[in-house]
């Protein structure tokens, strides 16, 4: 059990912007978990950049007082792993919604899960498209009714956690929003994990999503860590991203300790952070590279 | 008279040694002072891998590959076949091949033109017949032939193999000699072409190794790149050189994480750059309005290939511009630049980075296959560390008021790196406030969109000042009866084009644009209404420079020269369609094809590096 920060200690990353989102919206669980986690590990918030796509889960930034970047429909991801290249003195944290990272935006997830940046994913997977007024997504469930498949989804669902730990992930973990301090416990775990951690968070959309509520969630979600199960154990871990129709497995499915990419990048091991490195080239140095060419 | 250059080409099969031939042989001219200009055809890929490298050494500064060949170094049979209609006029011109392989009728030859033929296997008999030895037995023919230095060639060959395969450059030295001996006791050197040079070593580069090394010099610590032809170069110049001058280079899973990489590296304060060819450009374009709007500067090479799609991956054409100037969705303030040579280049990048940083937006480096992998020689005090490196109004303490888009006379708003307490922000895409409020989504705040979108290109009335007396070169007098017009990569050619007409006795002069955005549309409209006659040359098919200029500036040149084949404009018959300018009646718009390198397809094969 990790002892949360009290919410009073939370609201130092309270934003003065009101969030947006429909009443009973998940992604409200989502940010009040954020902000006890990053004050439960105690990160300043001048510290923390919190990046996101487009959806209505990437409004997040503008709702938590810290640096943001509000990005691409998709691209959010990439946009982050940026930000920690630039600078791996700050905690990054790219959040988004189902569409924008197992949609438009795989492929940076899974790359950016194969290179393990030291840095933090939180998806807000409410399975559809809720900015756009409820379309199918990725992970919409097979035979439901959407706006754009009146007839019923015909695609089945990707597995983001499966497909996570197939690409070599390091951190794979799964939330509920309506599990407020579950949620903030094992945010706190993927923040602190030196590597890329993955946050898939079951998130209701209330407005477009009438089939995943909390009353359904609530039926089926079961906690991993309750049950003995072993985080090393990658096939534990396969087994428990299977679950899905009749229970639901949350908490850290997964957790092993790899070298990060910042360790082991040749210009960032030898220099350290690159927003600190003297720019240009010293005379030294520009004598050689002429010397190089000639 | 003296001839004081000579035209070279390489030509063999891809595989055969092309490249590292010509690689040494370049280096021999510019450690022995000698002005060096070389050009790789590789439309072989798709015809059979027929491979033709062109290379032009002179005594005197020059300015292209050259046209025709004095000697062309001959691999393969098809490099004998394809090319004896390319033959320069004058004694001794003609052909170094290995005999025991290559065919060559003597009678085909042109009058005065000789076939150096070697015999290979016996030359290389004691060295154990190696046929990979064809190369460096022509060298060192070559070597004698133009009466090189000996001991330059010889430590150029040592250096290419280095330290570690000192065996194999022994070996290599001794066959190279072999056929320096050869030559001297058989054949007579070419007497009227004199290479003399100045005896200063000179550097050798192409515009991918200027813009690499241009953005370590000019403060850039991360490049991120997707492997595309032409500008991988740039990539791989930097991997290796990496922690040597703390600049991380990432390859990444495609063009779109690679600028949207580079955008989040350069919020975070480190000064980014991205790079590729059309197609992985066309895929960044989302993202340049994303620095638009945020603010966030970024630098993206374009290495302009032959289009559209695929098109001709390791061909030359001048077809992006457009691209460039409207990329993404919506008006966002930008800067495209096109260096001029390979000097420019490395300038170009320097400044690109400054702009990009000190107006916070997204700056476009165009350059072309022709200007970014030709290779030539530059005086080393041409270029320089000594650069300024201009991070822009960025602050390191703010106050309670801080706001990161305030709406400033400038435009330009204090920027704050993240870590600086008080500087919280978000950088939306989304329209927005002053203090980065999204005004997007619950109501459209119509004041507010004005004023941002106001600031916002505000900051290109300073960028446009700043640039002004910098966006084209003019060259030649003041005025002329006949002004030549380019912009990018065609400078070199326009510039010996001049010299040549000069020298026949001609009032030329010559406008080219280095930066076409902010276009310098004043500038331009007053050098070119007072032109008694103008042409405007470009390698490409619809003339896509000619269109800014007349969009601009309401003025349309009245001739044109173009090229869409994918070779650059060869000197001689770009000449030619000049001079031709002058009778009465010249066609406001004409074509030019390389008809020599027209290769008959023999077989296809899968085109590989693209
Ligand atoms: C390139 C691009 N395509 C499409 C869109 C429109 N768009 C905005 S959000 C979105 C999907 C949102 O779904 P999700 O990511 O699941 O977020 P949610 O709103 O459900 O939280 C789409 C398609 C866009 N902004 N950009
Ligand atoms: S539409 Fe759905 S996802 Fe979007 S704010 Fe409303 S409830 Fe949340
Ligand atoms: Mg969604």
């Amino acid at each position: 059990m990790i002892e949360l920060a009290s919410p009073q200690a939370a609201s130092k990353f309270r934003s003065e912007i009101k969030p947006t989102w429909c009443p009973g919206c998940g992604d409200f669980g989502v940010l009040n978990s954020l902000q006890t986690a990053c004050a439960t590990i105690g990160i300043n918030p001048k510290d923390l950049v919190v990046v996101s796509g487009i959806g209505c889960s990437s409004n997040l930034p503008g709702f938590i007082h810290s640096y943001g970047m509000h990005t691409l429909h998709g691209r959010g991801v990439a946009v982050a792993q940026g930000v920690r290249l630039g600078n791996h003195g700050l905690t990054v944290v790219a959040t988004g919604g189902d569409g924008d990272g197992y949609g438009i935006g795989v492929g940076h997830f899974v790359h950016a899960v194969r290179r393990n940046i030291n840095m933090t994913y939180i998806v807000m997977n409410n399975q559809i498209y809720g900015l756009t007024t409820g379309q199918t997504s990725p992970t919409t469930t097979k035979g439901v009714k959407t706006k754009s498949t009146p007839g019923g989804n015909i695609e089945n669902a990707l597995n983001p956690l499966g497909i996570a730990l197939m690409a070599g992930a390091s951190f794979v973990a799964r939330g509920f929003s309506g599990d407020a301090n579950g949620l903030a416990e094992i945010m706190t775990k993927a923040i602190a994990h030196k590597g890329f951690s993955l946050v898939d968070v079951l998130s209701p959309c209330v407005t477009y999503n009438k089939m995943n509520t909390y009353a359904w969630f609530r039926e089926r979600v079961y906690k991993l860590q309750e049950k003995g199960h072993d985080v090393t154990n990658m096939e534990s871990a396969l087994k428990a991203s299977l679950d899905w129709d009749q229970r639901i497995a949350t908490g850290v499915l997964y957790q092993v300790e790899r070298p990060t990419y910042e360790e082991q990048d040749p210009a960032m091991a030898e220099f350290g952070p690159l927003v600190n490195h003297k720019l240009g080239l010293s005379d030294n140095d520009w004598k050689a590279v002429v010397q190089e060419f000639m | 008279m003296d001839i004081k250059s000579a035209t070279v080409w390489i030509g063999g099969a891809a595989g055969d040694g092309v490249a590292s031939t010509g690689d040494i042989l370049a280096k021999t001219c510019s450690r022995s002072g000698l002005h060096y200009f070389a050009q790789s055809s590789y439309q072989s890929v798709i015809r059979g891998g027929h491979v033709v490298y062109q290379f032009q050494a002179s005594s005197e500064p020059v300015y292209t590959h050259g046209d025709n060949f004095d000697l062309l170094i001959a691999l393969n049979q098809d490099s004998v076949d394809y090319h004896i209609k390319s033959i320069n006029k004058g004694a001794g011109r003609g052909f170094i091949f290995n005999s025991d392989k290559v065919k060559l009728d003597v009678s085909a030859l042109p009058a005065g033109a000789l076939a150096y033929g070697l015999p290979v296997g016996d030359l290389t008999a004691e060295f154990g017949r190696n046929p990979v030895m064809q190369n460096t037995l022509a060298c060192g023919v070559f070597i004698n032939l133009l009466q090189l230095s000996w001991d330059v060639f010889e430590k150029a060959v040592r250096d290419q193999f280095g330290k570690k395969k000192a065996e194999i450059a022994d070996l290599n030295v001794k066959v190279a000699r072999k056929g320096f001996e050869y030559a001297q006791s058989k054949f007579q050197p070419l007497k009227d072409i004199v290479l003399k040079g100045d005896g200063r070593p000179r550097m050798l580069l192409g515009a991918n190794q200027a813009i690499a090394l241009g953005a370590v010099a000019g403060g850039c610590t991360f490049y991120s790149a997707y492997p595309m032809t032409p500008a991988s170069a740039i990539m791989h110049w930097l991997a290796p050189r990496s922690s040597k001058y703390g600049i991380v280079m990432k390859q990444c899973e495609d063009e779109i994480a690679s600028i949207n990489m580079a955008i989040g590296a350069g919020f975070s304060g480190t000064r980014a750059m991205t790079g590729t060819s059309g197609g992985g450009f066309a895929l960044m374009t989302e993202a340049m309005g994303l620095s638009g709007i945020t603010e966030v500067p970024v630098v993206a090479v374009l290495v302009q290939r032959g289009g559209p799609s695929t098109g001709l991956p390791t061909k030359t054409e001048q077809g992006d511009l457009f691209q460039a100037l409207g990329a993404g969705q919506g008006e966002y303030p930008k800067a495209v630049m096109t260096p001029i040579s390979v000097e420019d280049a490395y300038f170009s990048t320097v400044q690109s980075l400054n702009i990009a940083e000190k107006y916070q937006l997204p700056v476009m480096l165009l350059s072309d296959l022709l200007l970014s992998e030709h290779l030539e020689t530059v005086d080393s005090e041409a270029l320089t560390n000594k650069v300024v490196i201009d991070r822009g109004d960025v602050v390191d303490s703010v106050g309670a008021d801080y706001t990161r888009y305030a709406d400033t006379p400038s435009g330009i708003s204090p920027r704050v790196y993240p870590g600086l307490e008080g500087g919280q922000h978000v950088a939306g895409s989304d329209e927005h406030d002053e203090d980065g409020t999204l005004i997007s989504d619950i109501f459209t705040n119509p004041t507010t969109r004005v004023k941002m979108v106001r600031k916002r290109f505000r900051k290109m009335d300073a960028l446009a000042k700043e640039i002004a007396g910098e966006s084209f070169v003019k060259e030649g007098p003041a005025q002329a009866d006949l002004t030549l017009v380019g912009w990018g990569s065609t400078y070199k050619t326009l510039k010996n084009i001049r010299l040549a007409l000069e020298k026949e006795g001609m009032k030329v002069n010559h406008i080219q644009f280095r930066i076409v955005w902010p276009f310098p549309a004043e500038a331009a409209l007053k050098e070119l209404k007072s032109a008694k006659k103008a042409v405007l040359v470009e390698n490409n098919y619809s003339g896509l420079f000619a269109k800014l200029l007349r969009q601009e500036t309401g003025l349309s040149v009245p001739h044109h020269i173009r090229k869409f084949d994918g070779e650059p404009f060869y000197f001689a018959p770009l000449l030619e369609r000049v001079k031709g300018l002058l009778n009465p009646g010249a066609p406001e718009v004409q074509y030019l094809v390389t008809a020599e390198l027209d290769i008959p397809i023999k077989r296809v094969v899968a085109t590989a590096g693209v």
